[in-house]
C-alpha cells in the first residue's frame, strides 16, 4: 500500500521537475528552426543519418558566425513517424519561436498542412508529402524543395528511355509499395505510357513489403520487363534487389525512386558487390567529394575529434546537409530583406521564393523556387553502384515537365 | 439512483468543470493546450474500446480502422456535400458503428484470442479497401482535406478554440458513457463479461447485446476518428493503422478496464508519457551526454523507458492506473491513521 504511493509520489515530482525544467529561449540574434526527426519509427534508417547532417551543416554556419549574423538554432523532436506526435511536435517548435519547419514524413506532412497555413509559417517536404504541393499558390506554405514522387517518375521514364534507346513498345515493370506514397505516381507513369507507347505493368507490394519473390519472378520470367521503375521504401529496398538479382534480373535495368536509394539499402541486400550496376536516384549529391563535406571535416579536425560516423553514409547525411543548407538560405533571404531582424514565417516564405542558383559546390540541383513552383524545378541525378560504390550517371535533370505541370494544375482545381 | 450520491463527489465534479472550462484554457499557453488536445481525443477513443473490451469482455484489435471509418464517411459528408460538422460527425459515428457491428459478428461464435484475430482481420479489409476504392479515399494519396469546424459562422481553428471544440465531445462521452453503465444495456454488458452462459440463462439477448457492444464502441472509435479528421485538417488513413489499435488497447490495459476513470487515465498516460520523457531528457540529458548523442539518445532511451515504465505500473497495480488512484485516495481518507 505504502509503496505505491511514494512511488507515484516520486513520479509526479519528477514530471513536474521535467517539466519546469526548459525554460524560455533567450531571443538574442538568433533565428530558431524547428526539425522534425525520425531516429526511431519505421523510417527510423533515415533518420539518424540525415538529422546529424542537418546538424553538422548548422553547426559549420554558426561556427562561421551564423546566417547575416544570426546564429541558428535548430530544435529536434522525434516523432517516430507517428502523426500526433508531429503535430505536439509542431506545437512545441511555434512556442519556441520557430520560423520555419523542417517537415518529415508524408502523413505528417498531410497533417501539418493546415496548420502551417493558418499560422503562415513555413514547412518543408523534401521527397515526401504530396507532390500536388509543388504548386505554391494552391499550397503557400508547403515546400517539397526536392523531387516530388510525380517528378521521380517522370524521370524514372526518361532514364529508362535513355537506357533502352527509346520507350515505344517497350515493357516497363513498375515495382511499388502499396501505400498512398507509393500508388501516387501512377497517374504519371499511365500518361506517359500513353504518350510514349510503352506498355506499364504495375506490381503492388502489400505492407510491410519483406516479401516480393512472386513479384520478382513475374517480372523477370512471366511479363519479361524490359526496364523495372521500383518505389520501396525501409526494409523493402533491399528486398527487391535481393529477389531481382535471384530470379536472374539484371540490375542494370532497374532505377529506384529516392528513398530506395541509400548505402544502407544496398548494405542489407548483401553489399555493394552483390548490387553492381543498380540504378539509385537521388536529390541530393551521393558521395564525400564536396566542398561543404570537406569543411565539416575540417570543423570537427580543428575541435580534435573524427568526423562522425554518419557521414560514411553519403546519401541520407548529405540529404541532411541539403536541407539545412536551403532552409538556411531562405533564412539568409530573409535576412537580407529585413535586416532589422525578427523575421516571420512570411519572411521566411518569401526567401524560400527568392532561392536561384545555390548549388553548394554541386551537392544541391539548380533549384528555381518561386512563389508559383515550391519544388524548384524537380531535379535528379542518377547515380549506380559499380565497383563498390555510388557512380554519377547522369547530371541533374529534369523531365517530362509539361505532363507534370497538367497533373499539378489539375490537382489544384479539384477543390 | 444519481450518478454522484455524495454532496462531496457533486463539488468535485463541479470544481473540475470550472477548472476545464475557464481556468485551464485561460491559463496556460496554446502549446500545452495542443497537449490536452490531443489528449481529448484519446479519452474519447479509450472509453469507446473500454465499453467493448472492459465492460463486455470482447477484445477488439479493430479499433484503429472503425476510426478512419468515421474519419472517410466524416470527410466525404464535409467535401462532398458541404455537411457541417454537427451532421458530418454523428455520420461518421453513425458509419462506425455500423461497419462495427459487422466486424462484430464473429463474436457471437468466438471468444478471447480468437475472436482478437478475427478483428485483425476486420483492421486489415477496412485499411485495404479504403487504401485501394478511390471512391472512398478520394484519390490515390488516400486522404481529403476537411475545411475547418464552422459553427454559426465562427471558425474553429486555433488550439484554444479546437480545445472547447473537443471538450464537448469529452465531456458527452464521458457522460454518456457513464448513464450508459448504469442502464439496462449496460447491465448487460457487464452480465456477458462475467459469465455469458449465466446471462443468457436470466434472459440477457446475447445476439443483441454483443453487437450493441461493437456498435456502440465503434461509433465511440468513429467520433473520435472525425475528432482527429477536423483537428488535422485532414483524413488520411495512415494515421488509424495497427499500432494505434494497440496504442488504445495498451491505453485502457494501463488504466483499468471496466472503468471510466481509468480509460481517462490511460488515454492520459499513453499521450503524455512520450512528452514528459522527452522534456525531462532534455533538462537533464546534457547533463550525462554530448548534445550530438543526446539527440539520438533521447528517443531511443524515450522507447525503452516507456515501456519499462508500462511494465513498472503494471506489475505494480496490474489493475490499472484506476486502482492505484483508489489505493490513494482511501490512503489519504483515513491519513494520517494506517487503517
Amino acid at each position: 500500500m505504502r509503496k505505491p504511493v511514494s512511488v507515484l509520489i516520486g513520479f509526479l515530482l519528477l514530471a513536474a521537475a521535467a517539466l519546469a525544467g526548459p525554460g524560455p529561449a533567450a531571443a538574442q540574434k538568433e533565428v530558431v528552426i524547428g526539425l522534425q526527426c525520425d531516429r526511431t519509427g519505421a523510417t527510423q534508417t533515415v533518420g539518424v543519418k540525415l538529422c546529424p547532417g542537418y546538424h553538422d551543416y548548422v553547426k559549420l554556419v554558426n561556427s562561421k558566425g551564423g546566417v547575416e549574423g544570426y546564429k541558428i538554432k535548430a530544435i529536434e523532436i522525434d516523432h517516430e513517424y507517428k502523426v500526433p506526435q508531429a503535430m505536439e511536435a509542431y506545437e512545441r517548435h511555434k512556442k519556441e519561436g520557430a520560423v520555419l519547419i523542417g517537415i518529415y514524413g508524408t502523413p505528417q506532412t498531410q497533417a501539418l498542412t493546415q496548420k502551417l497555413t493558418e499560422d503562415r509559417i513555413p514547412g518543408t517536404s523534401p521527397g515526401f508529402g504530396t507532390a500536388a504541393a509543388a504548386d505554391g499558390t494552391k499550397y503557400p506554405y508547403i515546400f517539397p524543395i526536392a523531387a516530388t514522387y510525380w517528378s521521380q517518375g517522370a524521370a524514372a521514364v526518361k532514364f529508362a528511355g535513355d537506357q533502352m534507346g527509346g520507350l515505344k513498345g517497350k515493357k516497363i515493370a513498375y515495382l511499388f509499395f502499396d501505400n498512398p506514397a507509393g500508388r501516387e505516381p501512377l497517374p504519371i507513369l499511365e500518361d506517359l505510357a500513353a504518350k510514349e507507347g510503352f506498355q506499364l505493368k504495375v506490381f503492388a507490394v502489400p505492407p510491410p513489403g519483406i516479401e516480393m519473390g512472386a513479384q520478382a519472378l513475374d517480372i523477370a520470367q512471366r511479363y519479361r520487363a524490359d526496364f523495372v521503375i521500383t518505389h520501396l521504401f525501409g526494409r523493402s529496398p533491399s528486398v527487391s534487389i535481393k529477389e531481382l538479382k535471384r530470379v536472374g534480373y539484371p540490375l542494370r535495368k532497374v532505377v529506384a525512386f529516392v528513398w530506395g536509394a541509400s548505402e544502407a539499402d544496398i548494405e542489407a541486400a548483401g553489399g555493394m558487390a552483390q548490387a553492381e550496376g543498380y540504378n539509385a536516384m537521388q536529390f541530393a549529391g551521393v558521395g564525400p567529394d564536396y566542398p561543404v563535406l570537406n569543411e565539416i571535416r575540417e570543423m570537427y579536425k580543428k575541435e580534435g575529434k573524427e568526423p562522425p560516423k554518419e557521414m560514411a553514409s553519403t546519401v541520407f547525411y548529405n540529404r541532411g546537409v541539403l536541407i539545412a543548407a536551403i532552409h538556411l538560405e531562405a533564412v539568409r533571404n530573409a535576412l537580407k530583406a529585413k535586416p532589422g531582424g525578427n523575421i516571420t514565417g512570411a519572411d521566411v516564405k518569401a526567401g524560400f521564393e527568392k532561392i536561384k542558383g545555390f548549388t553548394l559546390g554541386g551537392l544541391v540541383p539548380p533549384l528555381e523556387i518561386s512563389a508559383s513552383d515550391h519544388e524548384g524545378g524537380g531535379w535528379v541525378q542518377i547515380f549506380t553502384v559499380k565497383n563498390g560504390k555510388f557512380v554519377k550517371l547522369t547530371e541533374w535533370y529534369k523531365a517530362y515537365p509539361d505532363v507534370l505541370a497538367k497533373h499539378i494544375k489539375e490537382a489544384s482545381a479539384k477543390k | 439512483m444519481a450518478l454522484y450520491p455524495l454532496p462531496v463527489a457533486r463539488w468535485a465534479v463541479g470544481a473540475i468543470a470550472v477548472f476545464f472550462f475557464l481556468v485551464l484554457p485561460l491559463a496556460v499557453h496554446e502549446y500545452y493546450l495542443s497537449i490536452v488536445n490531443l489528449v481529448s481525443i484519446a479519452v474519447v477513443g479509450a472509453l469507446g474500446l473500454n465499453i467493448l473490451v472492459g465492460y463486455t469482455g470482447q477484445i477488439s484489435i479493430g479499433h484503429g480502422a472503425f476510426m478512419s471509418v468515421g474519419a472517410y464517411t466524416a470527410a466525404n459528408f464535409a467535401v462532398r456535400l458541404g455537411a457541417p460538422f454537427w451532421i458530418a460527425l454523428p455520420a461518421g459515428g453513425l458509419m462506425a458503428a455500423l461497419v462495427g457491428g459487422i466486424v462484430g459478428i464473429p463474436s457471437l461464435r468466438i471468444k478471447g484470442l480468437y475472436l482478437a484475430i478475427a478483428t485483425l482481420a476486420g483492421q486489415l479489409i477496412i485499411e485495404w479497401t479504403i487504401n485501394h476504392v478511390t471512391w472512398i479515399s478520394g484519390g490515390v494519396q488516400a486522404s481529403i482535406e476537411v475545411p475547418r469546424p464552422d459553427l454559426f459562422g465562427y471558425t474553429i481553428a486555433t488550439q484554444r478554440q479546437m480545445y472547447f471544440f473537443l471538450l464537448v465531445f469529452v465531456v458527452l462521452a464521458i457522460v454518456g458513457t457513464m448513464n450508459l453503465l448504469r442502464s439496462r444495456i449496460g447491465r448487460a454488458f457487464i452480465a456477458i463479461r462475467d459469465q455469458d452462459i449465466a446471462a443468457e440463462i436470466i434472459g440477457i439477448n446475447i445476439f443483441r447485446y454483443k453487437l450493441q457492444a461493437f456498435a456502440i464502441s465503434s461509433f465511440y472509435a468513429g467520433v473520435t476518428g472525425v475528432l482527429y479528421t477536423y483537428y488535422l485538417g485532414i483524413a488520411n488513413y495512415e494515421q488509424f493503422q495497427i499500432t494505434v489499435s494497440i496504442d488504445y488497447l495498451a491505453m485502457i490495459i494501463i488504466g483499468g478496464l471496466g472503468s471510466v476513470l481509468g480509460s481517462i487515465f490511460g488515454a492520459i498516460f499513453v499521450t503524455l508519457l512520450p512528452i514528459v520523457i522527452r522534456l525531462g531528457m532534455e533538462a537533464f540529458g546534457g547533463l550525462f551526454f554530448s548534445p550530438g548523442a543526446v539527440l539520438n539518445i533521447i528517443p531511443n532511451l524515450r522507447l525503452i523507458l516507456f515501456g519499462a515504465l508500462i511494465i513498472f505500473f503494471l506489475v505494480v497495480e496490474p489493475e490499472g492506473l484506476n486502482r492505484l488512484w483508489r489505493n490513494v485516495r482511501s490512503y489519504f481518507r483515513v491519513w494520517p491513521f494506517a487503517y
